[in-house]
Order: structure tokens, then sequence, then C-alpha cells
């Protein structure tokens, strides 16, 4: 083989590489530019700041669900981060127990299970009246236990890393000192880890700020403001859900706008804890 | 850096603490959940409501009638809302007896997407039928030119959209369907949801108005606001007497208006109605709710906006494209919502 | 339980006075160490949990219709004649999942090449950073896309461009619907992407530089030192990142939900309206109109778990020497 049909060979190959990535670029660039445009039409202070109105009253806005979606991610996060905490604290400092291999693998495969399962799930367990079900009902609760079944596993593993990433000399020098080993863990590890494991709350949040599939039947959706926990919730992915199948224009031009402020509100939190682990680490920090 | 951590914690809390101001009045809030068909009247009823008596909330959400049904047994809302009836075996998977108070009625049109087609096009109920059956399958069939001579229908095939989800709107639809179509009543029959022959699904009244307002050649049946208030072009039907009759607020009347004896619990059916000028497909559309309410304030406050609604509320129909309830119904209604207890204490205290 | 611990406070013990502190010590530690053990068992508890509950839900489904739920496409709500099948729903979500596979592991996979071998590092950290919002956008944001840009191209442009020469080919043929099986292998596509980008990224990247010098030593050209230093160390990678995508795909919900049409039925057509087990839950399990449809979804639902975490846990085992972490679900 020449080395010209070589040459040629290779670029030939590195270039479909080229037209692949150039490909996939397409459908992100329309995505953001519709989100952009068809959104930022709509987002204004009122559409914020406002509550929902029926069809044909104007001066509706998204208010209820975007206070919705953070009552949920803050349930969630309740539930969620102090289970993460001691499951990370586990994996990371707790080598030899015979159980940290299996928990593990466990949380991986716990990771994969679809959002929609999550809401069937829950919705069996927890919403239903009857049976062994718990019988909230529609609630806020019930909506924010399945985001924090969602986010379980992503934290548990980005606080593990965080832990682990604190060398044992650490450890060691607080053990000489006499601390006990609990203290040693609480203060001097997880305080050290702080940054790292708050990043990792704030990703997992990011992830699960857009799922709409474990809320439909769990939170519900909701019209009015987020009152008590165990009162059915709106939030931003679910709004949208129903909003984008409406025929009423001026639903779908809300649609619009909640998209652009959720993908808004989840990349700033997803570009916030990047800049932050760059600027604490230096460098290249971790692609997070 | 540890500041920054604290300050990342506070900005959380503030945001989740902005919701907190905006929290409207509401010391008693009521879920409902169920049919699509009426939900535009529900969410101004509620809108409507809230401002004479800011200590309620009423939240409606449209997922369907089968939805409704479903929820209410279940007893995860405190009111359901159906178009078609619960039969009897699902009244007596019910914990409780369920009562069907009667909203408003409304018309279940066909809707299409043809722009080249401008005057409403005449369906009758056995086109109707083949159409759904997917027996009658390209928009210029002899049967269908025959009732529109004029129309210009183009040779271009018909693509139904029916609901992917459990609807009384369906119940409705199917309802007239069985009546006027042997092949109908055989195959698909009645209910909420059935085993579709052909065509897409799309979710919620909302759902197939969409989708065929999106889409050219498609052909859908929605509640009739879903039609007239997004321009989307919907038939005539050929009713019981014979003549092709325009969905509207008078038609749907005059179908109700041939009520004769009125079953003691509500459930009625009003599609092919006999009279002249009815609208053959005409539904009513009901509230489910507990006759013994387990929350004493809840179940107060749902009988007095029932009260309401199904009085003074129905003035507001008519500007949505619903027919006021007949006033024969009234009297039955009011003692529907006057039997509602929770304990042995009955709620409706001064209508 | 813990490693070091004993050794040190053994050490301790020199000073009397705290002798008695240190065992004291040594029962919180214990207790502490319990309480974290304790919550860690939380997670295989709630997955046993799950089985548990999912599989008391679909009983009545499995009692009915046992192995035949697999195979019938009767799908028939009449409550005097009940019957329930899934198979088109089982059909669909394999389809939809293995095409969009098939579409996105060989761009996923000469993405992450290009990136890693070929661009510039300037360049590097723009790409990866693209395919990170790609991956960050979530499932309804592609599914309102998806309904009013993706579907009308694919209907008013690459169905006619498609149907005119291959339209003889049942895959191309009709029935023609505006929302299909094609608008969901797309969008499904789109978002696996980046999950098989991070992961082979990441299996690319441990490939030691050295293989890649001795490649480009022995006179190799770029694409040869890809093919024969690069690409097969991490093949491993490469396959557990497009099982770990495969999985994402086959539960993907709300996005599918929205743009396939939800048409029960089995078609060759790419463009006939489908529906895929997940988006039949979400579409119908709020309203199931009888106990027995419930059971029914419950027992779809418990198939796809099955399903999904089999396949997550081959491709965690198969990208677990490749790279130990990084790469989300």
């Amino acid at each position: 083989m020449s080395p010209v049909y070589r040459r040629w060979k290779s670029r030939l190959f590195l270039g479909l590489m080229g037209l692949a990535l150039l490909v996939c670029l397409v459908p992100l660039a329309s995505l953001l530019l519709t989100l952009v445009v068809k959104g930022g039409h709509v987002i204004s202070l009122r559409f914020l700041t406002a509550g929902w109105q029926p069809v044909g009253e104007r001066g509706g806005g998204i208010a209820h669900a975007i206070a919705g979606s953070l009552y949920l991610l803050g349930v969630a996060t309740l539930i969620a981060a102090p289970l993460g905490l001691a499951k990370g604290l586990f994996l990371a400092r707790g080598d030899r127990h015979w159980l940290t291999g299996p928990v593990r693998v466990l949380l991986d495969v716990m990771s994969g299970i679809p959002a929609i399962i999550v809401g069937v799930f829950v919705y069996t367990l927890v919403v239903r009246r009857g049976g062994f079900s718990l019988g909230t009902g529609f609630s806020l609760l019930a909506g924010g236990l399945a985001l924090a079944m969602i986010m379980l596993p992503i934290f548990a593993r980005t606080t593990e890393e965080a832990v682990r990433a604190i060398p044992p000399s650490v450890d060691e020098a607080g053990l000489a000192l006499g601390l006990p080993r609990r203290r040693v863990v609480l203060w001097i590890v997880l305080r050290s880890a702080v940054p790292a494991v708050l990043t990792g709350l704030f990703l997992a949040l990011a992830r699960v700020a857009g799922e709409a599939a474990p809320l439909l039947f769990t939170a519900f959706g909701s019209n009015a403001f987020p009152g008590s926990p165990l009162e059915p919730a709106g939030s931003l992915p679910q709004l949208l859900f129903e909003y984008a199948r409406q025929p009423f224009e001026e639903l779908v031009r809300q649609a619009w706008g909640a998209a652009l402020v959720l993908v808004a509100m989840i990349l700033a939190v997803r570009l916030l804890t990047h800049a932050y682990t760059r600027w604490r680490y230096g460098g290249h920090g971790g692609h997070a | 850096m540890r500041y920054f951590s604290w300050l990342l914690i506070l900005g959380l809390l503030g945001l989740a603490g902005c919701g907190q101001h905006e929290e409207g009045g509401g010391n008693v809030s009521l879920t409902g959940a169920g049919a699509t068909f009426p939900q535009p009247l529900y969410a101004k009823w509620a809108a409507h409501y809230a401002q004479m008596h800011r200590e309620v909330g009423i939240n409606y959400q449209g997922i369907g009638s089968g939805g409704g049904i479903k929820q209410i047994t279940e007893k995860t809302v405190d009111f359901g809302a159906t178009d078609g009836p619960m039969t009897d075996a699902q009244l007596q998977k019910a914990s409780g007896e369920l009562l069907h108070i009667p909203m408003t009625l409304g018309a279940v049109v066909p809707i299409y997407n043809l722009p080249q087609v401008t005057k409403p096009l005449v369906f009758s109920g056995p086109v109707l039928a083949d159409l759904f059956l997917g027996k009658i399958t390209k928009w210029n069939d002899p049967q269908l030119v025959q009732l529109n001579p004029d129309a210009g229908l183009p040779d271009q095939p018909v693509t139904v959209v029916h609901r992917s989800d459990g609807s009384g709107t369906t119940y409705i639809f199917t309802d007239y369907l069985s009546k006027v179509s042997p092949a109908w009543k055989s195959g698909p029959g009645k209910a909420t949801t059935v085993n579709w022959p052909s065509g897409r699904g799309a979710k919620g009244n909302d759902g197939v108005a969409a989708d065929v307002k999106q889409n050219e050649g498609s052909l859908g049946y929605v509640e009739l606001i879903y039609a007239a208030n997004n321009n989307i072009a919907y038939g005539d039907v050929v009713n019981a007497a014979g003549q092709p009759v325009h969905a509207s607020i008078e038609s749907v009347s005059a179908a109700a208006g041939t009520l004769k004896d009125i079953p003691p619990d509500l459930r009625m059916s009003i599609t092919n109605a006999e009279g002249e000028g009815a609208y053959p497909i005409s539904g009513m559309t009901w509230i489910l709710l507990y006759k013994q309410q387990e929350n004493e304030a809840k179940g107060k406050a749902l009988v007095e906006f029932l009260w309401w609604a199904t009085h003074d509320g129905q003035a507001l129909a008519a500007p949505l494209h619903y027919a006021p309830l007949p006033k024969e119904l009234l009297p039955l209604i009011e003692a529907k919502l006057k039997s509602v207890t929770a304990g042995s204490k009955p709620l409706l205290t001064q209508p | 339980m813990l490693m070091t611990t004993v050794q040190l406070d053994g050490d301790q013990t020199e000073n009397l006075s705290c002798s008695a502190g240190a065992s004291r010590q040594a029962f919180g530690d214990r207790v502490f160490f319990a309480v974290l053990t304790g919550a860690s068992l939380i997670a295989p508890l709630i997955l046993l949990l799950f089985v548990a509950v999912l599989a008391y839900g679909a009983w009545p489904s499995i009692r009915e219709f046992g192995l035949s739920f697999l195979t019938s496409s009767v799908w028939e709500p009449n409550p005097e004649r009940e019957r329930y099948g899934a198979f088109p729903f089982i059909v669909g979500t394999l389809i939809s999942a293995t095409l969009a596979l098939a579409l996105a592991a060989p761009a996923g996979i000469g993405i992450a090449t290009l990136v890693n071998e070929v661009l510039p590092s300037r360049l590097r950290g723009t790409a990866r950073f693209l395919i990170e919002i790609l991956a960050t956008i979530p499932s309804v944001v592609y599914g309102l896309w998806g309904v009013f840009v993706l579907a009308p191209w694919v209907s008013g442009t690459l169905q006619p461009a498609l149907a005119k020469p291959l339209g003889f080919i049942p895959v191309f043929g009709p029935p023609y619907e505006p929302r299909n099986m094609l608008c969901a292998v797309l969008i499904l596509a789109i978002m696996v992407l980046p999950i098989i980008v991070s992961v082979s990224l990441d299996a690319i990247r441990s490939v030691p530089a050295s293989y890649r010098e001795a490649a480009l030593g022995l006179g190799a050209t770029r694409w040869e030192m890809v093919r024969i230093a690069v690409w097969p160390p991490a093949r491993s990678g490469f396959i557990g990142g497009c099982i770990l995508a495969l999985g994402r795909a086959l539960g993907e919900t709300m996005a599918v939900t929205m743009v396939i049409g939800n048409g029960r039925r089995i078609s060759a057509s790419l463009f006939a309206a489908s529906d895929t087990v997940a988006s039949t839950i979400a579409n119908q399990f709020a309203e199931a109109p009888s106990d027995l449809f419930t059971a029914a979804l419950i027992e779809m639902a418990l198939l796809l778990f099955v399903v999904t975490l089999s396949v997550n846990v081959i491709a965690r085992w198969l990208i677990r020497p490749a790279a130990r972490t990084g790469a989300r679900p």
C-alpha cells in the first residue's frame, strides 16, 4: 500500500469523525436556538413571578412551578443528603468491611433504574390508599421521595470520591492526636471534603431537576403554589410536559418559556460548580 | 472556601424561601383530577371561585376520565371527574358510595386537518365508525364524497388520531358509535378506553387537538371547545332525525331537552338523541365525590363549590362553548349535594 | 470493622487516665460506623423492595396471562373481555433502543476518538463542554423540541426524501404518520450520545501514551495509530458505554412518549406511530380503568426494571477495568 493511499485513508476516516461531530452539533444548535428564540420572547418579570391563570386570562406565569420545583428538590435533598453522606463515608472509609463491595455495585445498579419505574414504585408504596401503601395521596412528599431515590446513588458516589480524595495521612494525623475515629471522620475528613461533597450535591440536584417521569404519579402537578407537604405540587418539568401537548398557543408559548428557565437553571448550577471546582483545585479539575 | 459553601447553602434556602411569600391564601385546598373535556371550564370556575372565597384553593388536573375514576377510587384526590359514568363494577370497587353530580354538557366533534376544504364537512354515524375502524382510508372515499359532493375532498390518506389515555370523550364518542354501527358495537365497543383498530394515540383532548392541528390529513375527535378555540375545522354530524347538525350550545341543549326518564343516580346518556336539531354526539360530564366525606372542612368546601358551580357558575359555561345544565336536573342535583355528610353531619347548611 | 483504629487506640493506653475513655471511644466508633453501615444498607433494601412491590402489583396479571403476556398483541380493556399482551410495546422498546444505539455508537466512538486524538487541546475543552450540555438538557425539553422541530422536519423533509426513492421497502413505506418510530429513534440517539462519548473518552484516555508513540514510531498514519494502538485496548470501555447507553435508551420515557405517536401496533415502517413499554406506562398508569389493567402496566414496569437492571450490571462490569470513575449514568 502506497503511503499516499494510507495518508488519504487516514484523512478520510478522520474526516468522517469530524462529520459525525458536526452532525451531532446540528440538533444541539437547533435545540438551543429554538429554546432561546421561542423562550426568550415569553420571559418577563411577570412570567417569572406570577402564578397560574386559566387559559384565556392574561398574565399567567410559572412562578408556582418554579416554587414547586424548588420545594421538591428541597424535600429530595432532605431525604437523600444524609443517606448519601452516610453511604459515601461508609464506602470511602470503611474499606475492610465486606459490605462495601456489594453496596457499591447496588448503588451503580440503582442509578440505572428508569425514572418512570421509580414513579410507579413510589405510587404503589406511598401514594395509593389502601393495601400496604402509606396512602399520602399525590403529594409534594411523594414527589420529593421519588426524586431522592434518583439522587441518592449519584450523590453517594460523588461523596465517596470526595472523601476518598482526602489522603489517609490526614486520618492518621488526627488519630495520632488521640481523637476517636468517628471524630476524625466527621470533623477532619468530612470537613475537608465539604466543598467537593457540596459540588456533588449540586450536580445531583441539577441532574434530577429536569426529571418529569418520576413526578407524574407522585407530585402529580398543581396550579397552586406548594402548600402542605401532603398536597400535590407542580414542577417545571411536569408543567412543560403538560403544556407541550396543549392546542392553546398561549400555553405552548409558556412551555417554551418554562423550558428556557429550566435549562438555564440547570446549566447555571452546572457551570457554577464547574467553575468552582476549577478555581479550587486549579487546572483541569474534574470534568464533573 | 467554607464561606463559599455557606453561601451556596444560603442561596438555596433563599430560593426556596422565595416561593413562600407567593403562597396564596387557601386554608382548604381541594385536589381534583379527571376528564380533560371540561378542564377549561373547571379551571375558570376554580379561578373565579378563588376570588370570591380566598380561603378555598381548588387544583384541577386534566388526566383523563379513566384517571378521574381510578384516582377517586384510590382516594388520592378529593374529587374525580368523568364524562363517562362509572360502571356498576367500578362503583362496587370503591370503598364508599360515590355520587355523580352533572356539571355541564358538551359536544364531541370530529376534527380534521384538510387545508383545501373550506366548508365544514358532513359526517354520518356509520361513516365515522368506518373511518375509525380503518375501513375508510382515503378522504375521497365514495361514502364521504356522497355526503360532501362539493367539498373537493383530496385523494389523501386519512390518519386517525385517538386518545391514548382513558377518556370520557372516548366514552361519549364510542357510546355514539356503538349506537349507530353494529360493527363498532361488536368490535371495540363503548368504554373510556377501547382496543383501537387503527391510528395513533395522543394524550388528552388537548393532545388530540394539537396533533390534528399540526398534521395534515388527520382525523380526530375532541370536545367542542378544543376545536372552536383553536380554529380547528370540525364536521357536522347527521343525527337520528336524518339532518346534518352543527355542534353548538343550542344543538347540545336540544339533545339534553329530549331526556325523558332521568335515572335516580344521574348516570345517563344523551348520545344519538331523537329530537329535531339535536346534536348526536352530545355528552354530560360529572364530578365524582364520596357521599361520606372523611374531612369535614374539605367536604364542606367541596359541596359549597359544587353548589355554586351548578347554580351561579353555569353562567360561565356558554362563553366556553359548554351548554348549561337543563333546569329539570337542578332539583335532583340539589338533593344529591344535600345528602353529602361527614360523620353523620350534613355538610350543606345554607345554600 | 476498621483498619488502623485498634492499633492506635492501643497506643493511647500508655496514659492510664485515658483508658476508660478509650474504651468508650471504641464503643462510640462502633456505634458511629454501625449507623453508617445501616444507612448504607438502605439502597440494597430499596432494590429488594422494588422487586417485591412490583411483583406484588403485577401478580394478578402474571397469574392471569402467564407467559402469553410477553407474546400476545391483544390489548383489550373492555371489561367484559379484558386481555392484555405487551408484545407490541416490547418490540417497540427493543427497536427504538437498538436503532438509536446503531446510530449513536459509531458517532459517539468517532467523536470521542476525534476529541482525544485529533483535536488540538484548545478545542478539546470546548467539545467536552458541548457534549456536557447535551447531557444536561432534560428529557422533557428534548421532547418539546422533538414535537415542534424534529417531528415536523421528519414528516415534512426526511420522510418524502426517503419515501420517494425507497418507499417500496417496507421500512420506508406507509403508513406515514407525523409522530413516529423514526422521531423516537433520532431523539434517543441524540440523548444517549453523551453517555457513549464520555465513557469512550475515559476508555481512550486510559490507553497509555507509549502505545501511541510506538505506533507512530513504526510509521503509522494517525488513523492507523487509532486502529492499531488506541481502539483495541479501549474496546471493553466502548462496549460498556454502549450497553450503558442501551440501558438508558430502553428506559427513557418523556421525550419518547412525546414524539413516538402512541400507536399500539407492530409495523415494519419507521414512519408508523409506535409505543414503548416506558411510554405506555407514562401515558396510562395514572388512569388505568381496572385492577387488571394496572397489574398489566406494573408487570411491564417489572419487566423493564429487570431488563435495565441486567443491562446495567453487564455495562458496569465491562467498564470497571477501563475506567473506574467518570461517566454519569
